[in-house]
């Protein structure tokens, strides 16, 4: 097709699935804290950096292995994240939507500084978990089994994530929590806990994202400084607070963009926002959001 | 948005950076990336470089205080421009040095030449700084796309690496290293099959690596930098490139970003550079002293940087005024003899021509104690490294 041969666009394809993959988790989480808080979360990247980052320290200082630290790192992150609710977010939630992302900006920016201080910009190095080391070759391309696993294990937390909001009891008391708190706080439910936790589960798939790509890329300070920016825009062409819709928009656009990368590589960079112009143009609410 | 906030952001670094102080007899500024992909190839380490020289010359010079200041170009010329305007102008600034990223390092030179003023690039690449872009007042010092062509891309094309694909960032850097590199390739009777383009600041080079792997060349030649060559050479180990028989030319490496790899992912990596620590007494004392201040050995662009602003230094007191014209016509005319440049001499198109290094990366049972990285291949003798005045296409 247009001179590339098809077994080299597979391979492209799948290649562009592996990077959506990091889209959807990263987009996933700032939907669910917008959906929920209506906080636009700009210290996402931070704490993608900060799971990868948890997963260093507790490969090199306590000796905790990758499959650990898969679950131990969004834990902290997590835990992280409930600390900046109640200590920042939970103060402003009356104000306008600006002000969260202020804050949050400036907390991205703290803490992204403070790494780059310690660490410098070159990172560290994360070694693959022995079990999946090597690749497997599929014909069309030599696929390492790292980057297989990624794509199972988001495609999983994806869809528990998309679950458990949509489909389960839990799921339903935060929707009616974010529709109207105090009817449901009458019920008797903890609704600022309940925000809390939200924030702190959301952040949570983000330190998950953060421990996927600790063996691929360098575990570096300014590894989510980029990425959230194209993380926005998923979200935005997804349609803000789209559970579904971000998942499905980060794989579809982690495709498009590898894609890009074969028929014109100098494009790469900006094929996921031309899109967004587009999307906004054509459906201010995004591919998925229902408007108001 | 985020873009309004950022320009803010920006605003007040340039503000905050430009602290004046009027007692000063020279003001030097070290104007480079000290947040993004090159922070560790540069940043803040030069920025210790540059202050050492200045300590080391004894913290004056015509009777008077020198003065450092220093500011994060965030690799964007209009923000070089902007600040290095505001060094000329309103701040005092007699030299600007370091400038890593050659776009910028174009604009800023290109200012300095309207100013009359000294530029000292260190840690751009581009061959032009010193050819058919070059200025009376601009010098390039530690290497240069041409240097780095002749080291790597020749030597590999020789030992039969006579196949080559290119990876290449997408800015004028990138475009001369691959230019340059090809040629040193084809004058050595190798042949290039392709090359690609990715953007700076790229995290994932599977794509591109994928591409690179169809073309079969021998060699993959990597005309990026910092961070992007990191990233690239980690991720084509998972791609079983280079068990594959094909091989990896980090065409601008230095031994910051070796020392991110880690030399299990870096071994075998052939690189060329100006300066390494370990070659002598004398690059040792200077990398054991930078190594008790900032915890890291100096690669060569912050050895580079001690050098550039120590020779100037020199040639201020030598002169006896901070004129540009004197000063300048003073760095050419004398010769570079420090641990750095040895046997150094500036052409007069601003090149600091000097011996460089075709240099291997260790395996990790072959590092015997920290830093140590690399073993030494071949010296390649100035003359040979860098264009001559004739070749370089300066008309001044």
């Amino acid at each position: 097709m247009f001179g590339v041969p098809a077994q080299a666009l597979y391979g492209q394809i799948l290649l562009g699935l592996i990077n959506g993959s990091f889209y959807a988790l990263l987009s996933l989480g700032l939907a669910v804290i917008f959906g929920m808080l209506n906080v636009i979360n700009f210290a996402h990247g931070a704490l993608y950096m900060l799971g990868a980052f948890a997963a260093w320290f507790a490969l090199n200082l306590f000796g905790i292995d990758y499959w650990w630290s898969l679950l131990l790192a969004p834990l902290v992150v997590g835990l992280v994240g409930a600390v900046i609710e109640r200590v920042f977010l939970a103060r402003i939630k009356n104000l306008d939507h600006l002000y969260g992302l202020l804050l949050t900006f400036g907390l991205a920016l703290i803490i992204e500084g403070g790494f780059r201080h310690v660490y410098g910009s070159s990172g560290q190095a994360y070694g693959t978990p022995e079990e999946l080391r090597g690749a497997v070759n599929l014909g069309f391309m030599i696929m390492p089994k790292y980057r297989g696993w990624v794509v199972i294990a988001s495609l999983i937390v994806c869809f528990a994530t998309w679950f458990i909001i949509e489909k389960t009891r839990l799921g339903a008391y935060l929707r009616a929590a974010t529709e109207n708190p105090k009817l449901v706080q009458a019920f008797g439910i903890n609704v600022p806990l309940m925000i809390t936790l939200t924030y702190a589960g959301g952040v949570a798939l983000a330190g998950f994202a953060g421990v996927l790509a600790a063996p691929i890329y360098q575990v570096s300070p300014l590894m989510g400084t980029n990425l959230i920016i194209v993380v926005f825009a998923v979200v935005v062409v997804g349609g803000m607070g789209s559970i579904m819709g971000s998942i499905v928009t980060g794989y579809m656009l982690g495709v498009l963009e590898g894609l890009t990368k074969v028929f014109y590589p100098q494009a790469s960079s900006i094929v996921i926002f031309v899109i967004m112009a587009v999307v906004l143009l054509a459906r201010p609410a995004g591919l998925f959001g229902r408007g108001d | 948005m985020k873009r309004h906030v950022l320009t803010l952001a920006m605003a007040s670094s340039v503000a905050l950076a430009s602290v004046a102080g009027a007692s000063a007899q020279v003001k030097i500024g070290i104007l480079n990336d000290q947040s993004g992909v090159y922070a560790d190839f540069g940043g803040k380490w030069s920025v210790e470089a540059a202050k050492m020289a200045i300590e080391d010359f004894g913290g004056s010079v015509l009777n008077g205080k020198i003065e450092l200041v220093t500011a994060d170009h965030q690799n964007k010329p209009d923000v070089g421009s902007n600040i290095a305007r505001q060094w000329y102008d309103v701040d005092g600034v007699d030299m600007i040095a370091e400038l890593t990223t050659s776009s910028v390092a174009l604009a800023v030179q290109e200012l300095t030449k309207q100013k009359k003023k000294i530029n000292i690039v260190v840690g751009a690449a581009t061959s032009r700084l010193t050819g058919d872009m070059c200025t009376p007042y601009g010098f390039h010092w530690a290497y240069d796309t041409r240097a780095l062509a002749v080291g790597t891309g020749g030597a590999l094309t020789k030992s039969g690496g006579d196949s080559w694909f290119f990876l290449t960032a997408d800015y004028a850097f990138g475009y001369q290293l691959e230019e340059d590199t090809a040629k040193a390739v084809k004058d050595n009777g190798g042949k290039v099959l392709g090359a690609v383009k990715h953007p700076l600041n790229n995290a994932d080079f599977s794509s591109f690596l994928l591409q690179a792997q169809t073309s079969k060349a021998k060699v993959i030649g990597l005309a990026n930098a910092g961070l992007d060559t990191t990233n690239t050479i980690k991720q084509a180990a998972d791609f079983g490139i280079t068990t594959g028989g094909q091989k990896l030319a980090g065409l601008l490496t230095t031994l910051a970003e070796v020392h991110g790899l880690g030399l299990k992912a870096a071994q075998g990596l052939v690189v060329t550079e100006g300066y390494y620590w370990d070659l002598d007494d004398q690059s040792r004392e200077f990398g054991e002293r930078f190594l008790k201040r900032t915890g890291r050995m100096p690669n060569m662009v912050h050895a580079g940087t001690y050098s550039g602003v120590m020779h100037y230094l020199k040639a201020v007191k030598a002169a006896g005024t901070k004129d540009a014209d004197a000063v300048a016509k003073k760095m050419k005319e004398t010769a570079v003899d420090d641990f750095f440049g040895k046997g150094g001499k500036v052409l007069a198109n601003g090149r600091m021509v000097h011996e460089m290094y075709l240099l291997e990366v260790k395996t990790p049972a072959e590092s015997k104690k920290p830093w140590d990285y690399y073993k030494l291949i071949s010296k390649i003798p100035g003359e040979q490294a860098f264009f001559t005045l004739e070749q370089s296409g300066c008309k001044l």
